[in-house]
């Protein structure tokens, strides 16, 4: 019976949406009755009517597109530097056995408290924005991008060389294509950690995007315009991971 | 002395489709201190290799002094217990493994790590997960630079010469393990190698498989007139396969014995019940036997050892 359901091509999507449509209609009906406080969490139908006030009156678009820019930016450079970070890692013995704790505890620090010194040097920009969410998003790249390397098959490895294979078309036709998944989840993670550090920031420095929306309409204690604006951070990072599901597909087909 | 000589089996190679007839004599001896290996004109020649390698409880000697020859269009089994060193050998012939005395030649050439002319299979799965049947089968063309439409024309022979024609966009998550064995098969063939280096290509099929992909592995070899070197331990599979079969010592591996099968060619699985392949499977394993206890008794002895120290 279960078997059925999940083989058809529409139902498995339907009860995705239904079950969050419930969810929603039950935290409106424990808000009216009193079971959830209204000045904590508003009302669902209020946040749904807030959305055109937001939309119109706040800019929003501008200020998605600010932020999904510096999530972008922040994201190429997380994968370019967290990538061959790993590579390098890889690599090197030495270096790896060096270094690998050190970017495990990098990857577990608050690094949001560092951003008054990235105001210090990249002054009051997106530039200060951008890097903190690559600074953010670095460490489980190179972390998991190593770990996907490593964990590549003795055997592939061997194909490799019995084909004689260059060092760049062993990296490039096995270690690559073996590590890739491995590799996608260090994406994954290391731009939640960028989106999180971006929104963050924009929050505490008040300087354009999303966060700071988020904080004046907290400010102006406008609790449905909040829920509202943070319903557009969600967009962000839905549109941030479609982008890498879309890419990881292109790249590995199948696992 | 060789077993069909010893068994007074009649030597019939060469069957209805013109197998090739076998050297007069099947090893040429290459060194004084181990049996008899010889062959006509070998295009592979392994001359006395020892290899060492240093483990915590000492100096280990995996293979010691082995030598062997195959002449063109030989299909040669190497079997010994575990811990032999037969994957050792494979490792060395294959150029995966250096740091190991003597000499390894393929056409007189000699052969300092992985090498053209050799193809190998592998005992674990070793299809790319990520390419599909043709563009694994393609992949040695691609490094050789073929372009797309010549590289793909010539995978499919090799896709069809496996049987796996229809499976061409198939993904090897979507195979069975048997058909993922014929993928690499077919990729290592694609790659024309002069001398097929297969290492226990199905330990990790059930029986039954084993014995049909034999049979495939036989017709290949016939149509090809491919030169295969066979790393296994199982004796039926050696034997169905075989002209000639390597038998090892136990820890350090040696050549212990040569024996030649005198089976008719071609073959297929159908033989495992004839008299003569009885006859044969029951010598080896004679052989094998004491090597095989050795093997078990130093296996519990180090366990032993082992729970002992804890």
């Amino acid at each position: 019976m279960t078997t059925t359901f999940a083989n058809n091509r529409y139902f498995p999507a339907a009860l995705g949406i239904g079950s969050f449509v419930a969810f929603i209609a039950l935290v409106e009906l424990l808000i009216r009755v009193g079971m959830i406080n209204r000045f904590i969490v508003p009302m669902p139908s209020d946040i749904i009517a807030a959305f055109p006030r937001v939309i119109v009156e706040e800019h929003v678009l501008q200020r998605f597109l600010l932020t999904a820019g510096e999530a972008f930016a922040a994201s190429i450079l997380v994968a370019i530097f967290g990538i061959a970070g790993g590579v390098v890692l890889y690599r090197y013995h030495l270096l790896r056995l060096a270094t690998e704790t050190w970017v495990a505890a990098v990857a577990a620090a608050p690094l949001v408290l560092m951003y008054p010194l990235y105001l210090v040097i990249f002054g009051r920009s997106a530039m200060t924005i951008v890097m903190m969410g690559f600074t953010a998003g670095l460490a489980p790249v190179i972390l998991k991008t190593l770990e996907g390397l490593m964990a590549t098959r003795r055997v592939l490895i061997n194909v490799g060389k019995s084909f004689n294979l260059t060092p760049s078309q062993q990296f490039w036709k096995i270690l690559f294509p073996a590590a890739l998944p491995t590799i996608f989840v260090g994406l994954r993670l290391g731009l939640i950690f960028a989106l999180i550090n971006i929104v963050g920031v924009e929050f505490l420095i008040n300087f354009g995007g999303l966060g700071q929306l988020i904080n004046e309409l907290a400010e102006r204690y406008d609790l449905a315009g909040t829920y509202a604006a943070i319903c557009f951070v969600i967009l962000v990072s839905i549109c941030v991971f479609i982008l890498t599901e879309r890419l990881e597909r292109w790249l590995r087909p199948v696992d | 002395m060789c077993y069909s000589r010893r068994l007074g089996l009649p030597r019939k190679h060469g069957g209805a489709e013109g197998g090739r007839q076998m050297a007069a004599v099947p090893f040429e001896r290459i060194d004084a201190g181990a049996p008899k290996i010889a062959a006509g004109d070998p295009i592979l020649v392994v001359d006395d290799i020892v290899k060492r390698f240093q483990t915590p409880d000492g100096v280990l000697t995996a293979i010691d002094h082995v030598s062997l020859s195959v002449a063109p269009g030989e299909f040669v089994g190497v079997i010994g217990p575990s811990g032999c060193g037969k994957s050792t050998l494979f490792n060395v012939i294959g150029g995966l493994l250096d740091g190991y005395d003597g000499t390894v030649k393929v056409a007189g050439e000699r052969v300092r790590g992985p090498h053209r002319a050799i193809g190998m299979i592998f005992q674990e799965e070793s299809t790319f997960p990520w390419r599909n049947v043709i563009d694994n089968v393609a992949f040695p063309l691609e490094i050789a630079g073929l372009p797309k439409a010549q590289r793909y024309e010539r995978a499919r022979q090799f896709v069809k010469l496996v049987g796996l024609e229809g499976f061409e966009r198939r993904y090897p998550a979507e195979l069975s393990g048997g058909m993922r064995q014929r993928v690499s098969m077919a990729r290592t063939l694609a790659a024309q190698p002069k001398i097929l280096l297969m290492d226990e290509p199905f330990a990790a099929l059930d029986e039954q498989t084993r014995l049909l992909l034999g049979d495939k592995v036989l017709q290949i070899q016939q149509q090809l007139k491919q030169t295969t070197l066979l790393i296994t331990h199982n004796i039926t599979e050696a034997v169905q396969l075989s002209d000639r079969i390597v038998v090892m010592t136990y820890r350090p591996g040696k050549v212990k014995r040569v024996v030649e099968i005198a089976l008719p060619r071609p073959r297929s699985s159908e033989i495992v019940s004839s008299e003569a392949f009885g006859r044969y499977v029951a010598q080896i394993w004679s052989d094998l036997r004491e090597e095989a206890s050795r093997g078990l008794d130093d296996e519990e002895s180090r366990k032993l050892r082992e729970t002992e120290t804890r």
